[in-house]
Parts: structure tokens; C-alpha cells; sequence
């Protein structure tokens, strides 16, 4: 009846263990993992490590748009585009980096297009373009249509064309490779990248990944809140990885909560939508947005207009029976629209809320969505030990990285932006690296620290549930650390998730087996979570201003006398110590500046 | 595991299709209700089984969750060890296409509404690939058929800018663009039931998807792959794959087009 997976991913095995070596070793197969593969792989030996099979991606998941200056319909240049990165992000962008995704922006969607993507077109056969929040010309004039888009499948699209592009190059693709560890070895005193562990879920067995250079490009984490729009596979594993090593992460309080999500659901509607003429309104129709940003209303970036529905909510103008979200309306933009360009997210609504958008309006509210920090990178997609040192051989793009072009909130359409013009960088530099570096030599037991993590989560003898931590995290982050937050608040979930970490080590996993155990994988994933959570309330609670996403009802202006800086956090002692001041030591790391001078951030 | 489980025999292999919405929702916003629905889902652990048995779960639900919903509450509550592939939960990654009251779906797009929860719900892998462990396939032979088609533009024109194509040109293959290889058009496919050696419908959509593209050079290559024992000639017009597509493409209507290209040539 089952036949054995075919195994043309055995590589060479010792003592249970399965070796390969490859040039580049990639790790992750969505968007900024496919755009470095098919850099690395014409030109070095490479193989790509994903958890999912590569369209499975969450790459795939994103709808309206990205972003580049194409002018196709209308008068824009990257300069604007850069003025909004940096405005959009209330100034805790790096200036030179946010020139470089907006310069590098143009060609990225060309590269996209040469590739085979198709976009929508205009009725001259260019590229189409449309509105999107807190993308304007002249700094902040009005909404310019720069988003490059295909329906509501944009990210369909980009997922489908890199993948199709990988097989075009035969790409080496490990499908369902867990990956576990970083191993690190020390050359001449320095920390070096020697390669990766992975674990095979179809056979249990673990994998060892010899590479000259590794690149992360795991995706994010917003399986730790309860309400997002996230996968549930997007569960921080790679960004949980580079913490155990004791390498830094930025920024890791900047959490996006896209407003359009479905009321109860979070599943994304996208602000292509608004983008397109659709209108936000409160419970009694009134076009709230009006209120809190007069210029631009309902395309303000997500920050503002996720805070602003929140705020409706709480001041009670909410809809619905319990007054506990609000409406979009897409009923004037007509059947036609809905259906050509906006037909996906039209389906979300008929099929999960049974409303029907032409004619109805649409319960949203915010719904977790992008972490804007994560692993620190410079430009060059390099992975940094502190404020400046690279660990060399080591890359990082996407959702996972950190450069920063999104700052303190990211743009809407920019996020398919990055995982193109840095997987691409990451890609090129992993091979040129990998061109001069030597293989550093695996420790004699690169694989004992994961191969102890599984015993022990297998033979656990504890009574606490998986599923039931996981529920308490995520109910935690929802109450506690989502839209608003203040000291008492994120005490409360400090705590909370300290109780949940202790909890944890006392998980039972069912699933005795080795093949496809994803009791097994679950529990693992809940690590990563626990790990990235308190990181993340602890950052919030160091950060007492309000900037972008981080909005602190008890600190509610933005302090750019003390605060303008990205976050640096460290694990720096045991991390079974169960306060976590005991184990993550705080640090600064200054904000690149360039032509923008920081300005009070209206729209 | 728990005590809601219990061994069941097999079905029929004739489930008849609940289309029909069975759960009515009240119109008024009153707080849905929740019933109990029972899962019956064929189990196998090649570590352990010998064969796959079908067991019973019962669940608490509301009418709009989703199938997968279930799934989880189970797996959650009740038998950790149930295996089966998520991901996006909303119907854009592909990952949980699976047999249910005999009919191929994604999960997470299945309602529990649209189904007669006086009766089991009958949840089983995939036909037609290796099955792995309880609702989870091989996926291997599925993408070798959709990598042999050559599933990437080829041009060999380098273009300063985009290359160009008009919005009629453009609108030619888009409903063959939607495809996220979730594989049920292909597992619903009697043909390739019996003869796995059969491309199956996602392959040929996937081909459908640059034959029709006017920036794409390599048609004829595409068609001369298709025109094998194995490729669409095979098809027989049951539209088990039309039904399966939960995105909604046309899929017999693509591989209708890629036969009448073979014999008349491609219309841009």
C-alpha cells in the first residue's frame, strides 16, 4: 500500500545521520528563498531546505501588489518611493537601504515580468498599476498608483513564476526538511557558518547540511498571535534558530496588524481593495477614516488605519452584534471590479462569512499579519553578531530579516518588493562568497543538540498539551500585545508567557513514530513560538514611546530623543531561567539617517 | 486514543454528494449553534497498520467552520497522532486536498454547512498516489508529471523593459494562472486511477498556462509532450477534475484546448 518516499535526498549516511555538502544551503522555500535559489543555483552547487513543499509558501498568500516606481500610468520616481518607506516606517528606516529596495524595485518586477510572471496590463500592454496605503506622489500629496499587480494573486503569481523558474534551473529542493540548527564552528577565532540540520519529516531521520554558505529565509512568526492572517506553519523556526545561537534580533516589538482581515477569521482581504475605491465605515456608515487622516483616509498606511478601527471599536461605533468590528465597503465599485480585479478576496467573503461584496458590506478588523523585525542583515543580506560584525557565510532575506527598509511598519506592496531585491542580493552574495570561502570543517557532533531536542520532546513523560499552550500564547498576544499596549498590559503577558515556557518543557508528544509525526513538529514549532514571544513583549516593554506599530497607550508620543534606534536583543544567559530579564540583555543600535528629516507622521 | 473513537467499517465506495446547504443559518444575528458532527477518517501508519481502518470522531462545530477546523479539533483534542498537510487554511496553498464524503476538496474551503451532518463525514487521502501515512499522499509523481511539461516561460527575446501584451492576450490563459497544484483535479481523475503513468489534468492546465501565452515560444515543444500515449488523449471527458478544481478553473475546457490546438494549432 505505502511505498517509501524515493530517496534521492539520502546524501552520505554515518551513524544514522545523513551528510551532504553543498555550496549554498537555503533555507526556506517561499519567496526571498526561491529569488536566492535561482541566483546560487546556475552557478554553485545548491540545495534548498523547506519545511513545505515550495508553492505551499505563504509567499502565495499575499494579494495586491508590489511596489516599483514604473511610472507605467502615471507620473512616480523611486525618490517618493524612498520618501514613503522612510515615512511609512515613522522614521526608524534605514535611509540608504530604502533607497536601495526603491532603486532596485524597477528591475525587480521587470526580472519578474522576463520571467514569465503575468501581470495585469495596461491598455497599452505595460504593466498595470494601482493605489495602495501611504504610496503617494510628491511626498504625500495624494495616493499614486505604483503597485504592480495581478488580480488579487500577486503573490500567487511571484511564488508560481520563482518556482517555475527553479525548476527551469533544477533547482536541488529538500521538500518537508525541517530545519532545526545553524551549526557554527570557530576559524581562526572567529564564528563561522558550516552548515545546517534538518529534520526529514516523511522518515524521521536527521540531515545534516555541510554548506560554504547559508541562507535563511524562513518567513515570520504570526502564529503567536490568535487572530492573523498568517499559515499555521509560519511559526518563527528559522528566526527562532538564529536566537538559540545567541546571534541578535532587531526590532522584534514591530508587529503589523493588517486592517482588512475577516471578523473572527483573519483572513486577509487585501488593501488592494482600498486601493481600488473601497471605503471603510463604522457602525452607523460613516467613512471614519475621514477623521484620522484627512488626505489620504482609508490608503493611510495599516498602522494608522488598523489603530483607527480599533479605536472606533472601543469607542463603541463598532458593527455587528457584539459592536466588535467594523465594515469595508466594496458595493460602489461594482460587480465587474470585484470580479477582474479583486476576485479572490470577493470568493474569502462569499465562502468563509457568506457575504456577498457586491452587494454587502464586509466585516474586518485587524488581523496579525508582518513581523517587520527580525534577523539583522546590512544591505547586503548579510547576517550581523552585533550593531556592525557580519558572521561570515551567513545571509538572511524576507519576512525573517531585518535590514531595515520597513522600519517601525511596514508599506503595504513592500513586502514583495523586499523578498526580491534582498533574496536576490542574498542569493549573489551567498555564491561569491562561496566562491573564495572553504567548507569549514562540521563539529564532531553538529547534530547531537537537535537529535537531544527531539529525544527529549519524544520521551517526555509530562501531562501539558501542545495544542493547549499554543491556545493560552496565542489568546495571551491577542490580549495582551496586539493593536494597543501599555506597561500593565505587557507585564501581564511577560508573564503569562513565562508560566506557558514552563509549561512547556513538560509537554507530552503522542505520536511515537518517526514518519510524518506532526505531533512531533508541533511541539518543536511551539518552542520557537514561546521563544520569539517573549522576546518580542520584552522589547515592547523596554520601547516607552509609540512609533508605527508600536503604538503604547500609556506612552502614546513618539520619543525620538531617546528612541530613535532599532532594538537590539540578545539571549545572553540560560534560557530556561524563567524571568526573562535573566536571559535577553537590551541593547541600541543607531537608525541609518539620510535626506528625511523625522517630521510628525500625518497623512 | 480517546473515547469517542471506534472502529467502523469501510463505506461504500459510492457516497452520494451533499451540495446542498442542509444547516440553515438564521438570517438574524443570533450566536450560531453548535452540533456534534461525526468524522469518519480512514487511518493508516505503515509503522503500525497493516491495512487502513476507517475511525469515527465526533465533534463540536458550527455550521461555517471548515472541515479543516475539524481535523484540528481532533488532532488537538482528541488524537494527536492524526497526520494531514495545512498550511494557508484559506485556500491558496494546496496543501490539504483530500477525499471527502467521496469527493475531492480542499479542506480548509469545505464547510461543515454544505454537508449532511445526520450521517459521518468521510475523510480519506488523495486517490492515485502512494499513500504516506493517514491523509497525507506522495506528492513526488504529481509534480514530476507537472515539471515534465516544461512549466516555465521560454523566450528568447531580452526585452529592455516588460514585454508586451495587451489585456485580450493576457485575459487568454488567466483562468489556467490559478492553479495551485493542490493536486485534486489529477487524484479525481478515473484515468489516471487506473493508469499512473497519465500527465493528469494539473499537468496539462499547467501547459494550458504558457501554450496560451502570448510571450511563450515553446507551444509546439509543450504539445508534442502532451500528443504521447500518455498525455491528453487520454482524457475522457468525465470532469471529475472540473468538479475537484476549488479554484474554480475550467480544467476539461483547458485540456479541450489543448487537444484542439494539437489539431489545429495555437489561437492567440
Amino acid at each position: 500500500m505505502a511505498t517509501l518516499k524515493k530517496n534521492s535526498t539520502a546524501g552520505e549516511i554515518r551513524d544514522g545521520i545523513h551528510y551532504h555538502q553543498h555550496d549554498v544551503v537555503i533555507v526556506g522555500a517561499g519567496g526571498a528563498g526561491m529569488r536566492a535559489a535561482i541566483e546560487a543555483a546556475p552557478h554553485a552547487s545548491t540545495a534548498v531546505i523547506t519545511k513545505l513543499y515550495p508553492t505551499r509558501s505563504h509567499t502565495g498568500a499575499a494579494q495586491g501588489g508590489m511596489a516599483a516606481a514604473l511610472a507605467n500610468v502615471e507620473e512616480d520616481n523611486n525618490e517618493w518611493h524612498t520618501y514613503d518607506t522612510v515615512k511609512g516606517g515613522d522614521y526608524l528606516v534605514d535611509q540608504d537601504s530604502a533607497e536601495i529596495l526603491t532603486r532596485e524595485a524597477i528591475d525587480a518586477v521587470l526580472d519578474l515580468e522576463n520571467m514569465g510572471l503575468p501581470f495585469n496590463r495596461t491598455p497599452e500592454g505595460k504593466i498595470d498599476q494601482r493605489r495602495f496605503g501611504g504610496h503617494t506622489r510628491e511626498h504625500g500629496k495624494a495616493p499614486v498608483r505604483r503597485a504592480c499587480y495581478a488580480a488579487d494573486r500577486t503573490g500567487h503569481m511571484i511564488l508560481q513564476t520563482l518556482y517555475q523558474n527553479c525548476v527551469k534551473h533544477g533547482v536541488n529542493f529538500f521538500n518537508e526538511f525541517y530545519a532545526l540548527d545553524l551549526v557554527m564552528a570557530e576559524v581562526d577565532g572567529k564564528q563561522r557558518v558550516a552548515g545546517v540540520v534538518a529534520y526529514d519529516l516523511a522518515t524521521g531521520d536527521i540531515h545534516v547540511f555541510q554548506g560554504k554558505s547559508v541562507v535563511f529565509a524562513t518567513g515570520g512568526f504570526g502564529k503567536i498571535f490568535k487572530t492573523t492572517s498568517n499559515a499555521h506553519t509560519l511559526t518563527g523556526d528559522g528566526v527562532g534558530i538564529i536566537w538559540r545561537k545567541g546571534l541578535p534580533l532587531e526590532d522584534m516589538e514591530f508587529y503589523q496588524f493588517h486592517p482588512t482581515g475577516l471578523a473572527g477569521l483573519g483572513i486577509l482581504l487585501t488593501e488592494g481593495a482600498r486601493g481600488e475605491g473601497a471605503i471603510l465605515r463604522n457602525a452607523s456608515g460613516e467613512r471614519f477614516m475621514e477623521r484620522y487622516a484627512p488626505t489620504i483616509k482609508d490608503l493611510a498606511p495599516r498602522d494608522i488605519v488598523a489603530r483607527s478601527m480599533v479605536q472606533e471599536v472601543l469607542d463603541g461605533r463598532g458593527a455587528g452584534p457584539n459592536k466588535d468590528y467594523v465594515y469595508l465597503d466594496c458595493t460602489h465599485l461594482g460587480a465587474e471590479v470585484l470580479e477582474e480585479k479583486l476576485p479572490d478576496i470577493t470568493e474569502f467573503a462569499r465562502t468563509y462569512l457568506g457575504v456577498d461584496p457586491v452587494v454587502e458590506r464586509v466585516p474586518v478588523y485587524p488581523t496579525a499579519h508582518y513581523a517587520m523585525g527580525g534577523i539583522p542583515t546590512n544591505n547586503d543580506a548579510e547576517v550581523l553578531a552585533d550593531n556592525e560584525t557580519v558572521v561570515p557565510g551567513l545571509y538572511a532575506a524576507g519576512e525573517c530579516a531585518c535590514v531595515s527598509v520597513h522600519g517601525a511598519n511596514r508599506l503595504g506592496t513592500n513586502s514583495l518588493l523586499d523578498i526580491n531585491v534582498f533574496g536576490k542580493r542574498a542569493g549573489v552574495n551567498a555564491v561569491e562568497y562561496s566562491k573564495t570561502a572553504d567548507f569549514v570543517d562540521l563539529p564532531s557532533d553538529s547534530a547531537g543538540e537537535v537529535v537531544g531536542m527531539l529525544q527529549q520532546l519524544r520521551d517526555g513523560t509530562g501531562e501539558e498539551s501542545v495544542a493547549q499552550i499554543r491556545k493560552e500564547l496565542q489568546e495571551a498576544m491577542d490580549m495582551n500585545a496586539q493593536v494597543f499596549r501599555t506597561e500593565e498590559t505587557l507585564t501581564r503577558a511577560t508573564e503569562i508567557v513565562a508560566g506557558l515556557r514552563d509549561r512547556y518543557r513538560n509537554v507530552k508528544i503522542h505520536d511515537r513514530g518517526k514518519r510524518f509525526n506532526t505531533d512531533l513538529l508541533e511541539a518543536v514549532e511551539l518552542g520557537f513560538l514561546l521563544d520569539l514571544a517573549e522576546v518580542l513583549v520584552l522589547c515592547a516593554l523596554n520601547r516607552k514611546e509609540s512609533r508605527g506599530a508600536h503604538m503604547r497607550d500609556d506612552y502614546p508620543k513618539r520619543d525620538d530623543e531617546n528612541f530613535m534606534q532599532h532594538t537590539m536583543a540578545y539571549l545572553s544567559g540560560d534560557p530556561h531561567s524563567s524571568t526573562a530579564v535573566d536571559h535577553i540583555r537590551l541593547d541600541w543600535k543607531p537608525v541609518r539617517g539620510g535626506k528625511y528629516e523625522p517630521q510628525e507622521r500625518k497623512y | 486514543m480517546t473515547e469517542a473513537t471506534k472502529e467502523t467499517p469501510a463505506p461504500n465506495a459510492e457516497i452520494e454528494e451533499e451540495i446542498e446547504t442542509v444547516v440553515e443559518i438564521d438570517e438574524a444575528e443570533e450566536a450560531p449553534q453548535s452540533f456534534t458532527v461525526t468524522l469518519n477518517i480512514r487511518r493508516y501508519d505503515p509503522e503500525v497498520d497493516d491495512e487502513p481502518r476507517w475511525v469515527d470522531y465526533d465533534v463540536e462545530m458550527y455550521p461555517t467552520e471548515r472541515i479543516l477546523d475539524a481535523l484540528h479539533r481532533i488532532k488537538w483534542e482528541q488524537d494527536p497522532t492524526l497526520a494531514f498537510r495545512r498550511s494557508c487554511a484559506h485556500g491558496i496553498c494546496g496543501s490539504d486536498a483530500m477525499r471527502i464524503n467521496g469527493r475531492n476538496r480542499l479542506a480548509c474551503k469545505a464547510l461543515v454547512k454544505d454537508f449532511d451532518i445526520s450521517r459521518p463525514v468521510y475523510v480519506e487521502a488523495i486517490k492515485g498516489l502512494p499513500l504516506e501515512k493517514d491523509l497525507i499522499v506522495d506528492m513526488e509523481p504529481f509534480f514530476d508529471s507537472y515539471r515534465e511539461i516544461q512549466p516555465f516561460l521560454q523566450a528568447s527575446s531580452k526585452p529592455e523593459r516588460e514585454r508586451h501584451q495587451t489585456i485580450e492576450q493576457r485575459a487568454r490563459f488567466d483562468d489556467t494562472t490559478k492553479c495551485i497544484l493542490c493536486a485534486a483535479c489529477t487524484t479525481s481523475c478515473p484515468v489516471f486511477w487506473t493508469d499512473g503513468q497519465y500527465f493528469g489534468p494539473a499537468a496539462i492546465v499547467n501547459a494550458h498556462r504558457f501554450i496560451f501565452d502570448s510571450r511563450d515560444e515553446a507551444s509546439q515543444v509543450r504539445l508534442d509532450i502532451l500528443n504521447d500515449r500518455e498525455g491528453v488523449w487520454r482524457c475522457r471527458t468525465t470532469f471529475n477534475c472540473t468538479d475537484a478544481c476549488p479554484r474554480g478553473i475550467e480544467v476539461t475546457k483547458a485540456i479541450a484546448e489543448v487537444k484542439q490546438a494539437m489539431m489545429r494549432g495555437v489561437k492567440l
